[in-house]
């Protein structure tokens, strides 16, 4: 049963790696949305500081958006979704190994490179491992639920802004929780309540989203 | 065995066929035929259950597929138009993640010996996207050598873009499989080769 | 392509054939009384129901916000279970019936932001504040958005209605989720923020008024989804024979009107 988990795994971190032009692109693009923030609000830095969470769990969240039509669209081109849905395997593992590879090269660089955009918007020292933490529990979140709008949406005209729309609603409570977290450790009131409905969140859609995604890989291929 | 009941294939908004049925036995070769654009590759669709057909059944020794796609797809070999390839992967590497993502496990050996076979010995470690479209094809056909236990092959224009020689060969390979009692249902718009004449469906006569 | 009738069940009317017919004779009927429940509604609210202590008159237009509301998300449950329906049951009735309830959904939930914002204008000082209902409110509304977006951009439609139908699930099991996410951080950011909440000692004649209006926009809401979806229906049965059956009916009849 593991054999297909782990073939899909190794080869999508492969394409990765060989493609791994695409996963910069979704870096700079993180940094470049965190530096415009400056360019907007003043460099006032009590106010950077005080802006610092939400501006870094948006940019991450935008940048995770932006690089999800990349989960299944090259796989629905060159046919190789098909082979995959005639699997003798349930579906429910692939798309866990598929979406795994997205976010080990697409959400752990954004995790990892967080916390040195919080040193440009000056966030306090306390609250770096809450930002990583909290990122790291969130983005799989986001990748999950990003799969299940990446695969209705699939070779569709317009299908970009279309899984913006159909997603981003969904990305809300992430969102809230995710930069709650780092202010709530910030002010002072500890971020646990938050991490941990985080990571009941990321337990739930790990539960549901895989299968959510596989009949919708189904219905879009048909 | 494979069994098809008054199948119905709705695209888009268009009834392309209705009230199709067929039947494959072990060992039977058949070729399904038509014009362009009359439901072939559809057909092959609603066979392997990738597509869900309007109306009527598909049945896999017996029992619905609806009930029981694995049971079908554990048994079933499908070559689409699409090959299946990714460019920035190796004949390789694209023909055992092929063999493993269908759920079979095939060492690197019998790819190699597989490629081989099928005449790719020179271009195992080229990125895919160097090959030619009759390279590419050839790639996919490779897993016809490492399938010979799914019994129901079920090919999509298997010899566009081959040479004479490869067509023959591979007339060959379809023959031997059925008479090892496996079953082929194709499309093509080739005369090849076989060494029994297949059983031809005509599509066109149900069309809407 | 005809399907054997199911029986004298309820079922029957799950048969397009058979429900088509049914559609059109209801909806007249739900559409006259949704027009009587809203005189009696509009006139309990505006004339009858006294001035409230603390907001004056302003506070009648909770007569059209709070059935909007209860409606906006009432319609959702009722397109995820016509979603769910359709896809464990497979039948394509169900889907159109979802589809064709989610642009009155999106009315009434375009309907509670419109007048939550005249409401809060007096009442806040601001016609937007990031109330934990209204913002909920809001994303509820982009919910509904992507479900009719993805449903009209995919051109074959047993894709869009399988499509649609995961979505509108997705949506649904998300719905309660998003509330909870929003009510939390509102009481973080906000502290105590003015709720919509009505004043606790309401007079029967105001309670009154909102049931009928809330039992209005049920009846319009079936009037409309049953007549909207009625030429759904023909479109994806054009090649039914029933359904030329039909349209030359209706041909002879227009016919004869002129």
């Amino acid at each position: 049963m593991l054999n297909t988990f782990v073939a899909v795994l190794r080869r999508d971190l492969l394409l990765a790696w060989r493609g791994r032009a695409d996963v910069l692109v979704t870096l700079a693009f993180f940094v470049i949305v965190v530096c415009l923030f400056p360019f907007g609000v003043g460099a006032e830095p009590n106010l950077l500081r005080a802006i610092a969470p939400g501006v870094l769990w948006v940019a991450a969240l935008l940048a995770c958006l932006l690089s999800l039509h990349r989960l299944f669209a090259q796989d629905h081109v060159d046919g190789t979704l098909e082979q995959l849905l005639l699997s003798s395997e349930p579906a429910v593992l692939w798309v866990m190994a598929k979406v795994l590879a997205f976010w080990l090269s697409t959400g752990l660089p954004v995790v990892a490179v967080a916390p040195v955009l919080g040193l440009l918007l000056d966030l306090e020292q306390g609250a770096y491992p809450v930002l990583v933490i909290s990122l790291a529990l969130g983005t799989p979140i986001l990748a999950l639920l990003g799969a299940v709008g990446a695969a209705l949406t699939l070779g569709l005209r317009g299908g970009g802004m279309l899984l913006a729309l159909l997603v981003l609603p969904l990305f809300v409570p992430v969102l809230i929780f995710g930069a709650g977290a780092v202010e709530a450790e910030l002010s002072g009131t500890g971020a646990t309540a938050h991490l941990l409905l985080l990571g009941g969140g990321l337990a739930g859609a790990l539960a549901l989203a895989p299968w959510a995604c596989a009949a919708a890989l189904r219905v879009s291929t048909e | 065995m494979l069994e098809v009941h008054d199948l119905a294939c709705l695209k888009g908004d268009r009834l392309l066929f209705r009230g199709l049925a067929l039947r494959l036995q072990a060992g039977g070769l058949l070729r399904v035929a038509g014009p362009n654009g009359v439901g072939k590759t559809s057909l092959l669709r609603l066979v392997t259950g990738l597509a869900l057909p309007e109306a009527g059944e598909v049945r896999w020794r017996g029992v619905g597929i609806r009930r029981d796609r694995e049971a079908l797809h554990r048994e079933l070999l499908y070559l689409g138009h699409a090959p299946a390839l990714n460019d920035l992967l190796t004949p390789l590497e694209n023909l055992r993640f092929a063999c493993a993502a269908a759920g079979d496990e095939v060492d690197e050996e019998n790819c190699i010996i597989a490629l081989a076979r099928i005449g790719l010995e020179h271009q195992l470690d080229l990125p895919a996207r160097v090959l030619s479209q009759g390279q590419r094809r050839r790639v996919g056909l490779a897993r016809l050598f490492l399938s010979a236990r799914r019994p129901l092959w079920v090919l999509d224009e298997p010899f566009t873009a081959l040479d004479a020689a490869a067509v023959a060969e591979l007339a060959e390979t379809l023959s031997d499989h059925c008479v090892a009692g496996g079953m082929v249902m194709l499309t093509t718009h080739q005369d090849a080769p076989f060494a029994r004449a297949p059983a031809v469906l005509d599509v066109g006569a149900y069309a809407c | 392509m005809s399907r054997p009738d199911r029986g004298p069940s309820i079922l029957r009317f799950a048969a397009p054939q058979n429900f088509y017919p049914l559609a059109g004779r209801l909806a007249p009927w739900f559409a006259g009384i949704a027009a009587v429940l809203t005189v009696v509604g509009l006139w309990l609210g505006f004339f009858v129901a006294p001035t409230d202590a603390t907001q004056g008159e302003v506070y009648r237009v909770i007569f059209i916000h709070v059935p909007a509301a209860w409606m906006s998300m009432f319609v959702y449950l009722v397109m995820a279970f016509w979603s769910a329906v359709g896809l464990v049951m497979n039948t394509r009735l169900s889907f159109l019936m979802s589809q064709a309830l989610a642009p009155t959904g999106a009315m009434f939930c375009v309907v509670a932001l419109w007048t939550g914002a005249l409401w809060g204008r007096p009442t806040w000082g601001a016609y937007w504040v990031w109330d934990a209902r209204l913002t909920s409110q809001a994303l509820l509304l982009f919910l509904y958005l992507g479900f009719i977006a993805l449903t009209r951009t995919i051109e074959d439609p047993r894709r869009a209605d399988r499509a649609g139908a995961l979505i509108a699930l997705v949506g649904a099991v998300n719905v309660p989720v998003i509330y909870f996410s929003v009510q939390w951080w509102n009481t973080l950011h906000q502290g105590a923020s003015v709720s919509l909440t009505r004043a606790p000692s309401m007079a029967a004649t105001m309670l009154a008024g909102m049931l009928v209006m809330a039992f209005a926009a049920w009846a319009y809401t079936l009037a409309v989804a049953l007549w909207r979806v009625r030429p759904m229906i023909l479109e994806r049965e054009r090649h039914a024979e029933w359904v030329g059956a039909v349209l030359t009916r209706e041909a002879q009849r227009q016919g004869g009107r002129t």
